[in-house]
């Protein structure tokens, strides 16, 4: 079942095109990765699916239903999940806090002025931590933790919702080499286990070709390959502009 | 009526040279240091006071003596400035920005009481300047001549100080480190010597204003305080850190300021408005109009963010019984009170208890909502007027009365807070002073409604509370309870929330959050609560000023919160008794009290970083710690 589908999408700034034309879709529980070199286009691209940029022209829908011109706070409402590529969570809070904040959200439960935060929506907060195996750390506060540990509680946030769709920018930006895999690896299991579908863009290879189910490629705000691992490795553009042949400045498209 | 303008757009440009000055040099340490200067006003005030010692020693009637006296007073606050940085602010620069704020508070009230004690509390009349005592004539209109020097004054200083920043090394030190002052560190630039340079700079320049308005405007020691809150409007209209843009801003502040008082009185639909009287607020309307608008100012840039010098705060602790205990026991305290002690002591208490749920208040905003107000007096004022107008012009009973006080300080909140929540930090902060300042003036002139100046008398509590006692037990009350509503709050899900949209504004919007809803709802429950302390003060005193709502009002709230400690809950509430036990027992020994209460601000801010109550919990964990290790 398709999730996210994304057609003829397009930004400019000023004179530049950062994102040209771009099409792909991902299904529920598939992990499609983006890739490409600095200055391709993946920020600009992932900042107009989760509502930071409005593209210029474009379709980004979301199980049939438009996300153009939405906020990113809406969007997450109607069940899409984030992780950023710098870490964002509440320093002042603890780890379970911090995922309570999310349920409470999630739940409507925002505007009470008497109820006690601290003690609502307990379990289900630790059932999320538990599943990335941030349990045993429930009550420390976020702002003291180990980077790839925060990570975690990111990930744990972005599922409090129950969402359908993943998005993760840079998800191992940081974080040594074996914790990536392993951090990827979780992820693609409880997408896989909740049928979730997840859109992440990386750097690191590795983690790339050991967990996506697809990837495709973007190079000077085109999408220049799409396809299983295998068939992306073997694409000959890929090649060029991973390598360098020296023909990517040259020839242009 | 052409002369006329002329003559006020003249008079606007000789005005905006000295506003420029003080301005470009707040402006210049704030783009370096990342401190918001409050002592930048006192000195502009030695500025003047020096001038008019040091042109008299010269000898007022020969030119040298004049601009010589004028030269050598700057030169002299420029000092002040290096002695300033070096014992007080060089210790602070990693505390936390509220801190650095506080600190320079304290240097407002030691240099006040300085000042009354070498100048005394007169007005001192400066002396005309020598060579430039006559007019000049314009258009049939007579022009000071000494004016025309101050038009030219100005744009002088700015093109001097475009070539310092722009053609020296140090000029290009200076604007690399307000970009990225780590960055400057980390290429080997000996940074202390560098702000030491940049605050004798600012302060040469403050000083330097504060001179050449001698001959225009007496020494006087209420300066201070009209001109930090000038300079504020202007640096912040024409954007933090931008010398151009401060140029720009005074000159548009002083031809408003200009044309209000040139145009007069004006009869509008047969109500006659008189535009003087606006020159009060229209620095403020200009200002709240070009934040709402570029809320960086008008030449300013988003300013980057900092690295590695703010604190962490830890998480809350939930409301256990230990701690409803705790409250028990003081709240038995305080009942036992009326049996032992005597009406004096009353009287203090209900002061405090007052002034700790205005701190409370301030509290909710600056801790876990992360909005600094320097206007929160507007609420506490609106809350007295609120009340005392229920009282005397709707005749309503004191009960019903004192119903309107939150509701005023509420619907004051409601409608400025939409706006404030706009902003953040700094801007932030002079948005909600802007909006203070002009409830203040709405209220000082509206002699028919509010009294003015003179304000409203005869607010006395209903009957059956007319007995101090129990009108202490009722304050108490009142106060208690919305201190504890308020904590209770900042525990629930709408205080997470905020402190959400504090640790993290994306991540609180990337779940679902709509952060500046929420902000502007803390803004207005604040502001309500605020109002009730307002409406108690109002029916504790009997009579109420315009001061309910002045910036002092606010500051003190300021250094109540600060002084508790900002990072813990009960802290403005132990702040608030230390402040209000401390000014009323050092004004009653000394006349200057200021200095006093400034001197032991100081010694706290170096002392205890994190306020008393900040300090006392550090302490307690050191010992429970102890105590675990020796187990």
């Amino acid at each position: 079942m398709t999730v996210l589908s994304v057609s003829n999408l397009s930004k400019a700034f000023g004179g530049v095109k950062a994102v040209q034309d771009v099409a792909f879709s991902v299904a529920a529980g598939e992990l499609l990765a983006l890739i490409g070199p600095n200055g391709a286009g993946k920020s600009t691209c992932f900042n107009m699916l989760n509502g930071q940029l409005r593209p210029d022209s474009g379709i980004v829908n979301l199980l049939g239903r438009s996300l153009v011109g939405m906020k990113p706070r809406d969007i997450w409402r109607l069940g899409v999940g984030r992780t950023f590529q710098i870490t964002a969570t509440f320093n002042s809070m603890t780890v379970r806090e911090n995922i309570q904040m999310a349920l409470l959200s999630h739940h409507n439960a925002l505007l009470s002025l008497w109820k006690s935060a601290n003690e609502m929506y307990l379990d289900e907060a630790m059932v999320l931590l538990d599943r990335v195996g941030m349990a045993d750390q429930s009550e420390r506060p976020c702002g003291i933790l180990a980077y790839g540990d925060i990570k975690r509680v990111e990930l744990a946030i972005a599922l409090a919702n129950q969402p359908k769709l993943l998005l993760m920018d840079e998800p191992t930006a940081g974080m040594a080499p074996n914790e990536r895999v392993n951090l990827m690896a979780l992820t693609a299991r409880l997408a896989r286990q909740d049928n979730i579908a997840v859109l992440f863009t990386e750097h690191d290879m590795d983690v790339v070709f050991a967990q996506a189910d697809r990837i495709i490629v973007l190079n000077r705000g085109r999408l220049i390959a799409e396809g299983s691992p295998m068939e992306v490795r073997a694409n000959p553009e890929v090649q060029a502009v991973y390598l360098g042949s020296g023909v990517t400045y040259a020839g242009g498209h | 009526m052409l002369a006329n303008i002329v003559i006020q757009f003249m008079n606007g440009l000789a005005g905006a040279s000295s506003l420029f000055l003080v301005a470009a040099g707040l402006s210049i340490i704030f783009g370096v240091s990342r401190i918001v200067n409050f002592a930048h006003g006192s000195l502009y005030m030695l500025g003047v006071y020096l001038a008019y010692m040091l042109v008299e020693f010269f000898g007022r009637s020969s030119i040298f003596g004049f601009w010589g006296g004028v030269l050598m007073a700057a030169l002299c606050v420029g000092l002040i400035g290096v002695v300033i940085e070096i014992v007080v602010l060089r210790r602070i620069y990693r505390a936390p920005e509220l801190f650095q704020l506080l600190a320079t508070f304290a240097l407002v009230l030691v240099i006040k009481d300085a000042a009354l004690y070498i100048w005394g509390a007169e007005d001192l009349v400066g002396p005309r300047a020598a060579g430039l005592r006559g007019a000049v004539e314009i258009l049939g209109k007579r022009f000071p001549q000494y004016d025309l020097a101050l038009i030219a004054i100005g744009p002088v200083v700015l093109g001097l100080l475009w070539l310092l920043m722009n053609r020296t090394r140090w000029g290009t030190l200076v604007r690399a480190a307000t970009q990225d002052r780590e960055m400057v560190g980390a290429l080997g630039v000996n940074q202390s010597g560098l702000f030491t340079g940049v605050f004798f700079l600012g302060a040469f320049l403050a000083g330097l204003g504060g001179a050449v308005q001698l001959p225009r405007e007496p020494a006087q020691l209420a300066l201070d305080i009209t001109v930090i809150s000038d300079a504020f409007v202007v640096v912040v209209v024409g954007g933090m850190g931008s010398i151009g843009g401060a140029f720009l801003a005074a000159l548009l502040i002083a031809q408003a300021k200009a044309f209000c008082i040139g145009i007069g009185d004006v009869s509008i639909f047969g109500t006659v408005f008189s535009f003087s009287k606006f020159t009060l607020v229209v620095e403020f309307v200009i200002m709240a109009v070009v934040l709402v608008v570029r809320p960086w100012g008008l030449l300013g840039k988003q300013q980057g963010t900092q690295r590695g010098t703010f604190m962490v705060e830890p998480p809350l602790y939930p409301l256990n019984r230990n701690f409803w205990l705790a409250v028990l026991a003081v709240v038995v305290l305080l009942g036992l009170v009326p049996f032992g002690g005597d009406g004096y002591l009353l009287v203090l208490l209900i002061d405090i208890a007052v002034f700790a749920l205005f701190a409370v208040t301030l509290h909710f905003l600056m801790g876990p909502s992360g909005m600094v107000s320097f206007g929160h007096a507007a609420y506490f004022g609106l809350g007295c007027y609120g009340a005392a107008l229920a009282l005397l012009k709707l005749k309503l009973p004191m009960e019903l009365a004192l119903f309107a006080a939150p509701l005023a300080g509420g619907l004051g909140a409601l409608v400025f807070g939409w706006f404030c929540v706009r902003l953040s930090g700094v801007y932030l902060a002079m948005l909600t002073l802007a909006f203070a300042q002009i409830a203040w003036s709405v209220i000082y002139q509206w002699d028919a409604f509010t009294g003015g100046s003179n304000g409203l008398v005869g607010l006395w509590p209903s009957e059956w509370l007319k007995d101090r006692t129990v009108f202490y037990a009722f304050a108490l009350l009142l106060c208690i309870g919305g201190i504890l509503f308020l904590w209770r709050v900042v525990h629930a899900p709408f205080g997470y929330a905020l402190r959400a949209g504090r640790d993290s504004a994306l991540r609180a919007d990337a779940i679902g959050i709509n952060v500046r809803r929420f902000q502007w709802f803390g803004f207005t429950l604040a502001g309500t609560f605020a109002g009730l302390a307002g409406g108690l003060f109002a029916f504790s005193k009997g009579s109420i000023s315009p001061e309910t709502l002045a910036v002092p009002r606010s500051v003190d709230g300021l250094v109540m919160v600060l002084l508790g400690g900002v990072q813990t809950l009960t802290g403005p509430v132990a702040g608030a008794a230390v402040f209000t036990w401390l000014q009323d027992s050092i004004a009653r020994n000394t006349e200057y009290w200021r200095a006093i209460l400034g001197l032991t601000i100081l010694v706290i801010v170096l002392a205890f970083p994190q306020g008393i109550a900040g300090f006392t919990k550090q302490v307690a964990t050191r010992i429970g710690v102890m105590r675990r290790e020796a187990a």
